[in-house]
């Protein structure tokens, strides 16, 4: 009796649940909405199924409960009755079905005339690539690729020499019109995924897949990795913008193709000499820090990862959050640099320096240090020394107050939450791992023991 | 097909005459049955606590700081494959199968007991050695239970040394005993049954286990086959799955392998897995309802096709896990067809199932409830399914929490729901004792109500397209607060369902050490395992002289019959006699 | 089609099948049950070696891969050694079978020749291929340097693996031959023919899949071509 009535409650509580769910579909942002018709009509016919039959359920158990004056039926079995349930459900089958594959026969033929963008997965982060003028991509491989051509595209390739190279987690696209999308991967397996858009696709190594949609809407929109890759698998997200055409285009056009890419000058460390000087005064003449300025150690930093926060608070970037006091302090003074050769010469200059030592105060539990820094090591490298190919930065030999007060700007957000810092944003992600203050001691102890020579 | 093997099995002189060879190096099949079920029942209880922790992570993300993204991960990979292979399958065919087997068709033992202890014991050596995994450094793997190359073995993964050599090792260990286990169950069904028990008067749960040990045996050399591959991929270098690869940085020297190949390989051992779990749950099933209903199994024969039709189909529809893996999209097509018409014979058993129920007697004892329960989690679970298996409804869909839930629903919950409705059945015949009513029932609401809160919203979390095996959803745009507070009362039912379980144990624990004992057949079943002469049944079961089998499994309430129930082993005209003759025949 | 028909039985119908048969004999039909078990593991071995030839197959038809046969200076073109190799395996099959023809006629001696001889031409066999194994290595051919070179060292390893299983299997036989005394029954004769018969199946079964694996092993890629097209890669 009281199975019988809960069962019809749960039927009646799953349909309340169902239509109530403020957890549903994203808004639609692409032309699938052939894929959400399709659904409906799943829902339709598995939710009469699941009624019927589960009222039936608790008819039976309400109808037929036990007594023991009652013999139940004797009926081996009902030929005919099983005959129709069987059409029945095969007819069913057939309306989900049916459709289904008229929508994927649509999703395998990309259309004529769909332009191309190449979505390159790499642990754990996104890169991608238009063709260029000649609406062709060049050739890639996996021994062209270095830290100026990430991709690795083929230098001697004419096709490559055109493509747009966008080597950040976020792309543009114009609205209403088909794109095709090829997929490849360097390292491990990845998915693309942009819930909006309803289609996604593994990105295997060694192969290139593809999906294709149409953006409706205008918008920014997560890009999410939906195939396990590894330890930061959640911190690989990404963003598509739909633009308008105009717009689109003009994006386009300011991002740089391979051939620029490979072009540049290096920096002149006696040229930069002169510009330090107003840099020494907090830095330091030996770009040795100071913390009493707050300014943290420069020397022994990869050149790379300083020009990228040089650039990020030129653009505010970073440095532009209300509460990040000592970063409104640094957006001024690297707006002065605002010439390319200059900031290469600064670079080129702090990378001349000799690395100072550091004199490190923060004092915890360096084996549990050591446990935490498993996760970190993934990216910023065993001994702390970094890895450009995943835009992580060295932390060996950093001063230890300017880490623990990065890590806490990374959890409250103060820093990495711009939309346009991805790298950030990953950090972010990260740094919540680490639950309170002793955890980051801890952590930065283990980090203070790695050799700071060791590059 | 239809010899019977009359012979009384050769007697291997295997009685036991000590505590070690009576209990410890037994070969008498129930003694390894429950070797069996309760190595797998406590590997279980650690792949239980693991889904706590994870549930601990997604639904308090900020609380918990011995839960990092790897451990996250090892969490994830150690709970779905203990769950799956080591309790799931093990606890099934191990431990179900070695009890049921023999005193369900009349024999004495398996017809090779010395076989059946090894694969007993390699089985434990397996979960040993994927147990160590938990005291290397670096910890067992973390590269998701379906282990996919490259990143199973490469940096960037957690235990890509150790952890993943030992699981599979482990796997191809668990597959040895499995194979032996396997060989020893269809042939004891195919050569043991006694005198009159024709394949068609076996009951259901036979079927399945025999239809799951066929599929077993064919299916595990698949994931045999890419464990050995994958293990030379990392010990020896070589490029079976391992394509040109740039590692966190680093240029690798594989060239030229295929992840997809790894895929297939896997998925057509995995999609059969979910038949070698689902088929015996499907036969235990239908025997508890049956006998509870007081009522013949309805369309006994539709429901054996429907098992060896399963079975068959079982082995075209894998690619349905992979119609995102970049694998020629031109192959969905088949792969959605094949998948949808699976669903025809599967539909047919629920309606059964309840057609059964329909103008029965039915007893809501705690076996029942936990049946009753399996139907309406399994019609849920089967339905969601409907979306999957359709290749374009999977686009959205796939790696997102809607599939989470979908496969606890039908291989979590369900074969859960039966495992629990068979011990609660066979509990009196393994101990000869009852298992408490009372706390059984509290049991069945807990797990019941619990999951179905568990699993019902995180289906709309997967709607919604929140993906799975992220260690943190936050920072994104599209997933509201509120999905926060939904993953929150996830787990805490989760936890709640967790910490129920030890009613059960509980149950056991009282049951075991209470003195009354249970009636000889306490739910008055027709089926041959309750006509031995003791319960529970010695060693050799049958006493002096083996039973013959005169009807099929599910004589209730047969019209112009005295009782309500008649035993197989009773003969035609004995059976419209009155009870106490009836018994007289049984001993 | 028996199967079929036993499908539609319908088994509530009271018919009662139960007529006590004649008692089978108790060894005749052990050796039936290890028949049966021993069918159901070729079944497994044959899964196995066909998804490794399916993976195989696939991934030769990948740029990187170098068949080992096919033109003039690749190892395998000529492959007397493999030849010479084939030849031992296919008397160890005869020496089966002639130790199961002795079993049957209760010739202990000759049994036990027999069986030797089988024992240790698979010996032979096995030290034969880890012989050609040591000279490919010579020639250059790596593990891991070619895929070719991988299935070719997997597939005789795995091959060899499940010899080393009858051989033990096998050895077991013997010893319990060797401890017959003459005067034994036909009965106890019955038995060893039994597990014989079963060594005898296992060996000509690995000698055909060897067979299958040194054809394969020793094609062209023009070959693996025509096969893979025939398999839809």
């Amino acid at each position: 009796m009281a199975l019988a009535i809960i069962l019809v409650l749960l039927i009646i509580a799953s349909l309340i649940f169902h239509f109530a769910s403020p957890w549903w579909f994203t808004p639609l942002a692409s032309n699938w909405g052939s894929i959400d018709t399709t659904i409906n009509l799943t829902f339709w016919v598995t939710g009469f199924v699941f009624v019927a039959v589960n009222l039936f359920l608790a008819y039976c158990v309400f109808r037929f409960r036990y007594h023991k004056d009652k013999r139940s039926h004797y009926e081996p079995e009902n030929k005919r009755l099983e005959v129709w349930l069987s059409a029945i459900t095969a007819a069913g089958v057939i309306v989900m079905l049916a459709p289904g594959l008229v929508v994927w026969a649509k999703f395998v033929d990309v259309p004529e005339g769909a332009s191309e963008m190449e979505v390159v997965g790499q642990q754990w982060q996104w890169g991608f690539r238009f063709p260029g003028e000649d609406g062709q991509f060049g050739r890639v491989a996996k021994q062209f690729i270095s830290d100026t051509n990430p991709l690795g595209l083929d230098p001697s390739d004419l096709a490559g020499q055109d493509d747009v190279i966008i080597d950040q987690n976020e792309v543009h696209l114009p609205i209403g019109e088909d794109v095709k999308v090829l997929l490849r991967s360097k390292d491990v397996l990845h998915n693309f995924a942009v819930p909006q858009f309803r289609v996604k696709m593994d990105l295997v190594p060694g192969l290139i897949s593809y999906l294709w949609f149409e953006p409706t809407k205008i918008g920014r929109f997560d890009i999410l990795c939906m195939e396990l890759c590894g330890l930061a698998h959640h911190t690989m997200r990404g963003h598509v913008v739909v633009d308008t055409p105009e717009d689109f285009t003009a994006w386009l056009a300011s991002q740089p193709t391979f051939r620029e890419t490979q072009v540049g000058t290096k920096g002149d460390p006696i040229a930069g000499q002169a510009l330090y000087a107003t840099c020494a005064a907090c830095h330091g003449q030996q770009a040795e820090g100071n913390k009493a300025l707050n300014a943290p150690k420069l020397s022994g930093q990869a050149s790379w990862y300083l020009s990228r926060q040089l650039h990020y608070y030129q653009q505010g970037i970073r440095g532009a959050h209300k509460d990040d006091i000592f970063g409104q302090q640094m957006a001024p003074m690297a707006a002065i640099l605002t010439d390319k050769q200059a900031m290469k010469n600064v670079l080129a200059h702090i990378d001349s320096l000799e690395e100072a030592a550091v004199d490190n105060q923060i004092n915890g539990n360096a084996a549990r240090g050591a446990s935490y820094y498993i996760t970190c090591g993934a990216c910023h490298g065993t001994e702390g020394q970094g890895n450009f190919s995943l835009n992580a930065p060295k932390l060996a030999g950093q001063q230890d107050w300017y880490i623990k007060r990065q890590i806490e700007n990374f959890r409250s957000g103060v820093r990495g939450n711009h939309a346009d810092d991805n790298y950030g944003k990953q950090m972010i992600l990260m740094a919540r791992m680490l639950k309170d203050e002793q955890a980051i001691d801890d952590l930065i102890t283990y980090i203070n023991q790695f050799d700071s020579e060791h590059r | 097909m239809t010899h019977t093997a009359i012979a009384e099995q050769i007697d291997e002189s295997h009685h036991p005459s000590s505590f070690i060879t009576r209990y410890i190096w037994s070969q008498d099949h129930k003694v390894i049955a429950v070797q069996y079920a309760i190595t797998a029942i406590f590997v279980g209880l650690v792949a239980l606590v693991l889904s706590g922790l994870m549930r601990l992570q997604l639904g308090f993300p900020d609380s918990f700081d011995f839960i990092d993204p790897a451990s996250y991960l090892q969490f994830v990979t150690m709970h779905g494959m203990i769950m799956v292979i080591y309790l799931l399958t093990a606890l099934l065919l191990g431990g179900f199968g070695n009890y049921l087997i023999p005193l369900m068709i009349g024999a004495r033992d398996m017809v090779f007991p010395y076989l059946n202890m090894l694969s007993f014991w390699m089985y434990l050596l397996s979960v040993l050695v994927l147990m160590s995994s938990f005291f290397i450094s670096g910890g067992p793997t973390g590269a998701g239970w379906t282990l996919y190359p490259p990143q199973a073995i490469l940096a960037g993964t957690p235990g890509y040394n150790g952890g993943i050599i030992l699981m599979l090792v482990s796997l191809a260990i668990f597959i040895v005993a499995f194979t032996m286990g396997g060989l020893n169950y269809v042939t004891t069904i195919l050569q043991a049954r006694t005198h009159g028990m024709t394949l068609m008067r076996m009951p259901l749960s036979i079927w399945g286990i025999f239809v799951a040990t066929i599929l077993g045996l064919l299916a595990f050399p698949a994931l045999l086959v890419s464990a050995i591959m994958m293990l030379l991929d990392k010990l020896a270098g070589t490029s079976f799955f391992m394509p040109a690869i740039v590692s966190l940085g680093e240029s690798l020297d594989y060239n030229g392998g295929s992840p997809v190949l790894f895929q297939h390989l896997f998925w057509f051992f995995g999609h059969p897995e979910v038949y070698i779990v689902a088929l015996p749950a499907f036969g235990m099933v239908s025997d508890v309802l049956s006998v509870h209903a007081r009522k013949n199994i309805f369309g006994y024969r539709m429901m054996v096709w429907a098992i060896v039709a399963i079975g068959g189909l079982s082995f075209i529809v894998w690619a349905h896990h992979m119609y995102v893996s970049g694998m020629n999209p031109v192959f969905g097509f088949f792969f959605a067809t094949t998948t949808l018409i699976i669903a025809i014979p599967t539909a047919i058993k629920v309606y059964n199932w309840v057609l059964t129920l329909w103008r029965g007697n039915i007893r809501l004892t705690t076996p029942m409830l936990f049946a009753i329960g399996f139907i309406f989690t399994f019609t849920h679970g089967g339905l969601t399914g409907l979306f999957l298996g359709n290749v374009v409804i999977d686009l959205p869909l796939s790696d997102t929490y809607f599939v989470v839930a979908h496969f606890h629903m039908v291989m979590g919950v369900s074969p859960i729901m039966v495992l629990f409705a068979a011990i609660y059945h066979w509990f009196p015949l393994v101990s000869g004792k009852m298992l408490h009513t009372g706390l059984g029932k509290t049991h069945f609401w807990i797990t019941f109500l619990g999951t179905y809160a568990i699993y019902l919203p995180m289906h709309y979390l997967g709607f919604l397209g929140v993906p799975r095996r992220y260690y943190s959803m936050a920072g994104t745009d599209f997933i509201p607060e509120s999905a926060q507070t939904l993953n929150a009362g996830i787990t805490v039912s989760a936890i709640i369902v967790g910490v129920a379980q030890l009613l059960f144990i509980i149950n056991v624990i009282i049951s075991l050490r209470s003195d009354k004992k249970a009636a000889h057949n306490p739910w008055e079943a027709s089926s041959l395992e309750w006509q031995t002469p003791q319960i529970p049944p010695v060693h050799g079961n049958w006493g002096a002289k083996l039973p013959v089998v005169h009807r099929w499994a599910y004589d209730y309430c047969v019209p112009g019959a005295v009782d309500d129930f008649t035993p197989q082993n009773v003969p035609v005209d004995a059976a419209h006699l009155s009870e106490g003759e009836a018994e007289g025949d049984r001993s | 089609m028996s199967f079929f028909a036993t499908l539609s039985e319908k088994p509530w119908l009271a018919t009662d099948t139960a007529q006590p048969q004649p008692a089978m004999n108790a060894i005749s039909l052990l050796n039936n049950q290890k028949r049966i078990a021993l069918k159901f593991f070729l079944a497994v071995v044959t899964v196995i070696f066909s998804l490794f030839i399916i993976t195989f197959l696939e991934r030769s038809q990948f740029p990187d891969f170098q068949a080992l046969a096919g033109q003039p200076w690749q190892p395998l073109s000529d492959p007397w050694r493999l030849w010479l190799n084939t030849g031992v395996l296919v008397a160890a099959s005869v020496a089966m079978q002639l130790a199961l023809y002795y079993a049957r006629t209760g010739r202990k001696r000759a049994v036990l020749a027999a069986t030797g001889v089988a024992l240790t031409l698979t010996v032979q066999f096995i030290v034969a291929q880890l012989w050609v194994w040591s000279l490919l290595n010579d020639l250059g051919y790596y593990l891991a340097s070619n895929p070719a070179n991988s299935y070719f060292y997997l597939f005789t390893a795995v091959h060899g693996a499940h010899l080393i299983g009858g051989l033990l299997v096998l050895a077991w036989v013997f010893i319990r031959v060797s401890r017959k005394s003459l005067s034994d029954t036909q009965q106890s004769w019955a038995r060893v023919s039994g597990n014989l018969s079963l060594c005898a199946n296992y060996w000509h079964y690995l000698l055909g899949i060897w067979l299958v694996l040194f054809a394969l092993l020793t094609s062209s890629a023009e070959t693996y071509q025509l096969l893979a097209a025939l398999c839809g890669f």
